[in-house]
């Protein structure tokens, strides 16, 4: 993929890489041109291989104390938060790092909708990516099960439920899942084997997405093609990589906060108290990476069609790349579609907010309306807007806005002298 | 082979369709039963019934019994809470049932303590009839465990059960 030859200096070195061309992709990887203009939304895909690193690390710690068995995995749990030295530290920075992973997932969701990385040529990077996410939700949903407290038991029953919905073979499904007829210790076994094994296939998908990343290379927040390397970029190495660290440094005081400080804010006090089947607690929420698709799925009365509805809401971002039919990448260009973009931005912290409500009263009307809203931006909007709108001009090269030259044809090749001069 | 398209079958189509089904059928008896071993065991199934000492129960009240891992509500009714299960006209109803085949036995209805909406354990004299209410996604039932009003696509399903004697229920 390189650009040029690669010859290692050593005479080792050279010996090795011809039979292993591991030093050729080491140094893809850090002179990897780079568009010069990333801004700090760029930095997530770092922080999120942090963050899958650093539950893979403690999750393998976890698994030396936690016992998968119904009468003992509350046990412990409290046995790792007592007894286990610095299982306190270890168990709080992956129910934490849980937290954290979607908090960034999400902001580079979002970044990936406002400069249009999802668009041609990288829909590919996209599916691999919301794969990624998909996957990130079924393991998170069944590492929560895992502490076997209330909380556990009775996310676990209302999820493994929606597959009841199912037609015909609805409930043979759920027995399958369960193992039983009810969530009981088969599940929890095994939820705890698939949660072990898929942060490995999430790591396979990621070196999937990089290397997807890698062949058009990285968009940019004006979303214009860029020669490459050219004087657009810069190589990964050491620009992108301290520019990463230092984000990653930002990342991490809010991080240790949450794990220091607050540990237990963003889960429920009801996973303290043992699961027990006779008795659902009053009110039911999943973790809050999860609420907005909970609104959706609340807001159908119908049974099916809100599994529907729900499983809708993710696969509609699949097709994304080909939902929107505008050429144009960056939200810079696109006047109307920018207000589009934060109009979506609060609806989905609308849906996440009543989806941690009630559903009941004016809860549930805005839930109505706000899952209206969810599809029609994905559905009517994004394709007409394509159609319609009318995008202002885009510069003809990263440096060109820079430089003062306007988006004009004529100027800018009259300040071509200037460009080659750089 | 789009020069083979039009021509008979020959012994190498013989031998790579006979390979393929071969094929198929081996994987399909290696994936069964890694399928399969997921499916309730035989040690789940062993515990299928269960018998329940019924003679302390006072009209009016409830109790809440494990059968499968799932709670069962046998609920001793009054008289008034029968009247209005039956009153019931049955068009009303998103999932008809009569309660007189519901509770054979009026007086006691015996029925799964789950939603079945998503599953969740529906608490009892709540509700806007008097009877279940599930607090997850707000499904009312009335007095025969009949769904009224919320999400949940069908009634409380009734087990199957009987009574051994006068003092004691089998489930299962």
């Amino acid at each position: 993929m390189s650009d040029h030859e690669y010859t290692p200096k050593s005479k080792v070195g050279k010996w090795f890489n011809d039979r292993l061309p591991l030093l050729t992709l080491a140094n893809h990887l850090t002179d990897y041109p780079t568009p010069k203009n990333l801004n700090y939304w760029w930095t997530f895909g770092g922080i999120l291989t942090f963050c899958l690193i650093t539950q893979i690390i403690t999750g393998i710690v976890l698994g030396m104390h936690y016992v998968a068995h119904a009468d003992l995995a509350f046990q412990s749990v409290e046995h790792i938060m007592r007894d286990v030295n610095y299982g306190w530290l270890i168990r709080y920075v992956h129910a934490n790092g849980a937290s954290m992973f979607f908090l960034a997932v999400y902001i580079h969701i979002f970044r990936s909708l406002y400069y249009g990385s999802y668009k041609s040529p990288r829909e590919v990077i996209w599916i691999i990516g919301m794969l990624i996410y998909f996957l990130m939700m079924a393991t998170a949903f069944m590492g929560y099960v895992l502490p076997w407290g209330q909380m556990s038991f009775w996310g676990a029953t209302v999820i493994t439920n929606l597959f009841s919905a199912i037609p015909l073979v609805g409930e043979s499904i759920t027995n399958w899942l369960w193992g039983g007829y009810s969530v009981d210790n088969p599940t929890l076994t095994r939820f705890f084997s698939l949660h072990y094994l898929f942060p490995f296939l999430i790591l396979g998908l990621v070196v999937l997405h990089i290397w997807a990343l890698h062949v058009p290379g990285n968009n940019n927040p004006i979303g214009i093609d860029i020669k490459k390397p050219s004087k657009d970029t810069v190589p990964f190495h050491p620009y992108i990589v301290i520019k990463d660290a230092f984000a990653l440094l930002i990342f991490l005081l809010i991080f240790a906060f949450f794990v220091f400080f607050s540990p237990n804010i963003l889960g429920h006090a009801d996973n303290y108290i043992e699961a027990n089947p006779l008795v659902t607690p009053a009110h039911i929420v999943p973790e809050w990476y999860l609420l907005p698709f909970y609104a959706i799925l609340r807001s159908v009365p119908d049974k099916l069609l809100g599994v529907i509805a729900m499983f809708a809401a993710i696969f509609v971002l699949v097709i994304l790349p080909w939902l929107d039919t505008s050429k144009v990448r960056s939200t810079v260009f696109r006047p109307i579609y920018k207000q589009f973009y934060w109009f979506l931005v609060a609806d989905v912290l609308i849906l996440g907010y009543v989806g941690a409500m009630p559903a009941e009263g004016l809860y549930l009307l805005i839930a109505r309306v706000a899952t209206t809203y969810y599809f029609a931006h994905f559905l009517i909007i994004l394709p007409f807007l394509g159609f319609k709108e009318k995008t202002t001009p885009l510069p003809l090269s990263i440096t060109e806005p820079v430089l003062g030259g306007s988006a004009d044809m004529a100027m800018a090749r009259n300040n071509s002298d200037l460009k080659e001069k750089l | 082979m789009s020069d083979s398209e039009k021509k008979k079958p020959n012994r190498r189509d013989f031998i790579v369709t006979a390979t393929t089904a071969a094929g198929a059928v081996g994987v399909g008896a290696v994936v069964w039963p890694l399928v399969d071993q997921m499916n309730p065991d035989a040690s789940v199934k062993a515990l299928a019934s269960t018998e329940v000492d019924i003679s302390a129960v006072e009209p009016g009240q409830s109790i809440t019994v494990l059968w499968r891992g799932k709670p069962v509500f046998i609920k001793r009714r009054t008289q008034e809470e029968i009247d209005s299960a039956r009153a019931v006209d049955l068009s009303e109803l998103k999932h008809p049932e009569k309660d007189e085949d519901r509770a054979k036995n009026p007086e006691w209805l015996v029925m799964l303590g789950v939603c079945t909406h998503l599953g969740c354990v529906p608490l009892n004299d709540k509700g806007d009839y008097g009877a279940w209410f599930c607090p997850c996604h707000g499904s009312h039932y009335d007095t025969s465990g009949r769904i009224r009003k919320g999400p949940a696509p069908t009634n409380m399903e009734v087990p199957k059960y009987e009574f051994v004697n006068s003092n004691t229920i089998k489930i299962g």
